[in-house]
């Protein structure tokens, strides 16, 4: 099994990447403190970690979000560090807390997978949606089994914050990104829906091709989801477990871990 | 009191020039979700570009073309201060607006007013083929309905669905590989290209341009705008469009009616901003009267606990 896992080739390297928020001024705060972390194709990462140790200034520096203050992120073998967001869009799809802000929410849910969809091909003057994209679009939303098949002409503002997030993951997956981002996609929703879109979350993560990462604030989810779950605290890597180790961690434990990291705050 | 006939088909006719002013407002205001007050820039530098080609011999849809050019430029230029120096919209809006004045009065060659009535416009040129009364609508007409199936069918491409989102929400056109800042270039372009043709349409339907005439434009394309959807509906894009154009037709008419009843035509602009503000609380009503009815309703039943 390890064996096989040295074997994978390496996705996303990230090479002491240092962000710092406001430099030069009193309220400097550095929000990610030379960041090293390599992932593997098929690797599927939750991360935790308390408010403000930098878990989403993570995902933010590797969606090009903001740009960062030293170090380098090589994705596929290709440096990524100085390439806008919409252009680092091509390999990522991305998942946020808020259901808002995954879809056009004026627009039909079919305009808005065709816009998921066209990703990596032209935007020209073609027709954005055919009848063959809907019968594509219909037979994939089925998979989901949320009944949004038979909503294609709905406009998204109309569907429950469940109903989106799962519509967001499913246009971050359609195009078969090489990195799939989410930022606490399940924060917002109700218990039902939150296992929901975790069990769809799953399963897109599935593909080997693919590489999640997965911020949690649910230490529960953390540990059930994915292959490997890391710790950050102040902007630091500061657990990084998979395999055996990772099987043998409780929720207890990593409560412990958390609580003792605070208390060392306190001293 | 209700006005004349020929009133009545004035006002259709100035409708119809409007309407264009309204898709472009519609474009930037609802489509890209930016209050874009090049505006009233944008439309006097289709009227000096338009009055100044009919004036000096040329062909008068030529200057209509020419006048939706020099729009888009003036579009253009408020898109590049927003995207790449940073400067808020309504401000890089209003910074053109200003400046196009200055370029208005050197295109008209630094005379504030140029008189067509001894050129040739378009709609001299319908009033030869069509019976005088309604060329002026019909034109107007058919020209709305080039553009307006010209833009529906726009909307409905690839490029337009994302060019859609972009006014929804920025992050998921950025997540889905489109940089927001081409699409805000291309649609505030757009927009004022109908602006601009619509005052090149507006010179010569007037004979006259007037450096002037811009103020208060935006707000009349956003009252046509908001009228036509609280009125007509906004349940497809078509209708949208639709809803604008004939928002701007009905904002006409009754502009006109209340001239005829003795209204002064100095307050107009007045009654615009009004019927903008009526316009835009209307929805807030609706939403403050039904909580009303809820809480009043709860009332009834004896659950609010005080």
């Amino acid at each position: 099994m390890k064996e096989q896992l040295q074997e994978r080739k390496e996705l996303l390297q990230i090479r002491e990447v240092t962000k710092i928020f406001g430099g030069g001024t009193v309220n400097e705060k550095t929000a990610l403190n030379s960041v090293n972390l390599t992932l593997q194709e098929g690797d599927f990462v939750t991360v935790i970690g308390n408010n403000g140790a930098g878990k989403s200034t993570l995902l933010n520096c590797i969606a090009g979000v903001y740009g960062i203050d030293k170090g380098s992120i090589i994705l596929d073998g290709k440096d990524i560090t100085k390439l806008p967001e919409h252009k680092r869009a091509h390999w990522m799809g991305r998942v946020f807390q808020d259901p808002l802000k995954g879809t056009a929410f004026d627009m039909t849910i079919e305009e808005n997978l065709a816009i998921a969809f066209y990703k990596n091909k032209s935007r020209g003057l073609s027709p954005g949606i055919t009848p063959k994209d809907r019968a594509l679009f219909r037979e994939k939303l089925s998979l989901l089994g949320m009944g949004l098949e038979d909503k294609m002409t709905q406009k998204v503002k109309l569907l429950s914050g469940g109903q989106r997030q799962a519509l967001t993951l499913f246009m971050a997956a359609i195009t078969e990104p090489r990195l799939l981002l989410l930022d606490e996609h399940t924060a917002a929703l109700d218990p039902a829906a939150a296992s929901k879109v975790l069990e769809l979350t799953d399963r897109f993560a599935e593909n080997p091709r693919l590489c999640t990462l997965m911020i949690t604030h649910n230490m529960k989810d953390a540990l059930k989801h994915g292959s490997r779950t890391i710790l950050m605290k102040d902007g630091q890597i500061v657990m990084d477990i998979s395999g055996q180790e990772r099987e043998q961690m409780t929720v207890e434990k990593l409560i412990e871990k958390f609580s003792i990291d605070n208390d060392r705050m306190l001293l | 009191m209700i006005m004349t006939f020929a009133a009545f088909l004035g006002s259709l006719e100035l409708g119809m020039i409007y309407a264009v002013l309204a898709l472009g407002v519609f474009l930037s205001f609802r489509t890209l979700n930016m209050p874009d007050l090049t505006v009233d820039g944008s439309i006097v530098t289709g009227m000096a570009i338009s009055a100044v080609i009919c004036s000096g011999g040329g062909n008068p849809f030529l200057a209509l073309l020419g006048a939706a050019l020099g729009g888009a430029a003036a579009g253009l230029v408020t898109g590049l201060l927003h995207t790449k120096l940073k400067i808020q919209a309504i401000l890089a809006g209003i910074l053109v607006m200003l400046a196009a004045y200055s370029v208005n009065l050197r295109i008209m060659g630094k005379t504030p007013n140029i008189p067509l009535t001894k050129s040739q416009t378009v709609y001299k040129i319908a009033d030869e083929i069509l019976p005088p009364k309604y060329a002026g609508i019909v034109l107007g007409v058919i020209i709305l309905a080039v553009i307006i199936a010209l833009l529906y069918m726009f909307l409905e491409t690839r490029l337009g669905f994302v060019f859609r989102a972009t006014g929804d929400n920025e992050d998921m056109v950025k997540a889905c590989g489109v940089s927001c800042d081409n699409m805000k270039l291309l649609g505030l372009a757009l927009s004022n290209g109908l602006v601009g043709l619509a005052g090149g349409m507006l010179a010569q339907n007037q004979a006259f341009a007037d450096i002037n005439s811009g103020t208060g434009m935006m707000v009349i394309g956003l009252a046509s705008v908001i009228l036509g959807e609280v009125i007509f509906g906004t349940k497809t894009l078509l209708r949208r469009l639709v809803a604008a154009s004939l928002g701007a037709v009905l904002y006409r008419i009754l502009l006109a009616q209340a001239l005829y009843v003795g209204m002064e035509s100095t307050d107009m602009k007045l009654v615009s901003a009004i019927i903008v503000v009526i316009a835009l609380t209307l929805g807030l009503l609706g939403e403050k009267s039904s909580k009303l009815t809820k809480f009043s309703a709860k009332f009834l039943k004896g659950r609010v606990q005080k």
